[in-house]
């Protein structure tokens, strides 16, 4: 699903944020990224989205060399990709269902159909009850799982999330990444960057550690228990 | 793994291809759909702020109102004129040593020619009476041993000479008769004042000109400070992935509905100035005797106005969003 080259990553005035970055993440696979600030997690995953392209080696998603692609097919390529941002990033002069219906909208579905996925899709993160609402009026956990929401609502292969949990509180963030791994077990394939060690620990994922841009380690998540 | 209670009883969402499920039909349908649904909301957008955005629409309708009532008032006067032109008369000054005899046989062969319904003889006799009447110098005419004005002889010319391409023709045919001292064309001060007009055309054009450029910034200006306004909205929509026809379509519906408020305001301005000014005219042509009366913004005019300012609208909207809009990217 994910596939990485040997990537560089050299921002305008010389600084590498990714150097020689290679790694395959299968279809239905789930991943954690983890990381020192600026050890490259969000370039990593700004590569994916073509946020931004890559200086030197090749990034595949979903079998397409993003090197390629056009700058015009952009967005069908991330109509493939559900991401989930730290800062929720809604729409706030919109109601809960207005902004999970985006994707939807954008991608040119009928509004019945549009209404029955909506639906569905905060059923899933439980917020059904709250779809004409404006997410000011939502807490941080409501908001982050309308993001969800958003993000899945198109059912796409891949989901993205840059530090879903940071600003949430420990049963939140649980809760948050139950999720997840929930989208997981019906073949989304997921990939999630984030610091905090605790809660991935009590998990059992693949682990990708990422280092002064280079990849230095990738195993599971189980281990980071062991060595605490 | 443990599973609560609530997400337990809710159905996986299985990831798909994106709209295989549908039917051609039901996406082209869904397309028109959502057209409809921003030409509405962008609608809706405006409206809530109103005070802003009925500004807008009154400077563009100042600015459509002002050429346009222009074009109508000088419509009106060259409608006016033309009815004078169908008046015009020919004189045709006769030789002073042709005998009365000759003149009348004259003006019996002018009588059937072609674009001629009427000639009128005036003697010297005649001439000199209405002079003397007239201009008030008759103490110096009787100093006078022999009447020094030529005879008469006056045309009406049919309507279809009024153009002045045949008009000409006929006062060249005039002019090579024997008889005929001079010949002139009456009315000659309606066409100066045709030209006139003209000039008031073409500078009523060059203002429309000049005006529709202020609307194009004006609008284009305004929509740059929407697109900045929503610059956050616009980089969300992208990383969802949006297209940039699909990010472009709000500020093009947004530009479209200035354009028609615009529009709408100009027309209303000018019919309300014609309105004013429609008894004073009325008043002003029954001293002269006219049932001359003030004409409106007619159908062809109306429709002309109501598309320049919607297409203005539009131009100006999309000059903002093709150079706004690709500089704003997710980071």
């Amino acid at each position: 699903m994910i596939q990485f080259d040997n990537v560089n990553k050299r921002y305008p005035g010389g600084h590498e944020a990714l150097s020689g970055v290679s790694f395959h993440i299968q279809s239905g696979e789930m991943a954690f990224l983890t990381g020192h600030s600026g050890a490259g997690k969000s370039s990593l995953l700004k590569l994916i989205a073509l946020i931004e392209r890559s200086s030197r080696g090749q990034v595949f998603i979903d079998g397409q060399n993003l090197s390629r692609l056009k700058s015009r097919h952009i967005p069908y390529l991330r109509r493939k990709i559900g991401i989930v941002f730290q800062s929720h990033s809604l729409l706030l002069d919109r109601t809960v269902f207005d902004n999970v219906a985006l994707p939807l909208i954008i991608a040119g579905y009928h509004p019945s159909e549009v209404g029955r996925r909506v639906r569905a899709a905060l059923d899933k993160v439980g917020l059904l009850n709250r779809d004409k609402a404006y997410p000011i009026t939502l807490s941080g956990g409501e908001q982050q799982r309308v993001g969800i929401a958003r993000a899945v609502v198109n059912r796409p292969p891949l989901l993205l999330a840059d530090e879903p949990t940071g600003n949430l509180d420990p049963e939140l963030s649980k809760e948050i990444m139950g999720l997840f791994e929930e989208f997981n077990r019906v073949g989304v394939s997921v990939l999630i960057a984030t610091h905090d060690h605790d809660l991935i620990s009590r998990l059992d994922h693949r682990l990708l550690t990422l280092s002064g841009g280079r990849l230095t380690h990738d195993g599971r998540t189980t281990e980071l228990a062991v060595s605490a | 793994m443990k599973r609560s209670a609530r997400k337990s009883r809710t159905r996986p969402i299985k990831p798909e291809a994106r709209g295989k499920s549908q039917k051609p039909r039901g996406r082209i349908n869904a397309y028109f759909t959502h057209h409809l649904w921003v030409l509405v909301s962008s609608l809706g957008q405006l409206w809530r702020t109103p005070l802003s955005t009925l500004m807008t629409a009154a400077v563009i309708g100042i600015a459509l109102a002002l050429p346009a009532g222009l074009h109508v008032l000088l419509s009106n006067v060259q409608q006016l004129s033309s009815g004078w032109e169908g008046s015009a008369q020919v004189s045709l000054f006769i030789k002073q040593d042709v005998s009365e005899k000759h003149i009348q046989s004259l003006a019996n062969t002018l009588r059937d020619w072609d674009g001629v319904t009427e000639v009128h003889y005036i003697s010297r006799e005649q001439a000199l009476a209405e002079f003397r009447e007239l201009s008030g110098f008759g103490d110096a005419l009787d100093s006078l041993t022999e009447n020094p004005l030529p005879a008469v002889l006056v045309l009406q010319p049919t309507l279809a000479q009024a153009e002045p391409a045949s008009m000409s023709r006929l006062l060249e045919r005039l002019r090579q008769l024997d008889a005929v001292d001079q010949a002139q064309l009456d009315m000659e001060w309606v066409r100066r004042l045709n030209g006139i007009i003209d000039v008031g055309k073409r500078s009523a054009l060059l203002l429309g000109t000049l005006l529709a450029l202020a609307i194009l910034l004006v609008v284009g200006n305004t929509i740059r400070l929407t697109i900045y306004a929503r610059r956050e909205e616009i980089i969300i929509t992208k990383l969802i992935g949006a297209t940039n026809a699909f990010i472009r379509r709000p500020f093009l519906y947004t530009g479209f509905w200035y354009g028609l408020m615009g529009a709408v305001t100009a027309w209303l301005l000018v019919s309300g100035f014609l309105g004013l000014l429609r008894t004073p005219v009325s008043q002003l042509s029954f001293l002269y005797d006219s049932q001359f009366r003030l004409g409106g913004l007619d159908f062809i005019t109306s429709l002309f106005l109501l598309l320049s300012g919607v297409l203005l609208g539009l131009a100006g909207s999309w000059l903002a969003v093709g150079r706004h809009l690709q500089a704003i990217e997710p980071t």
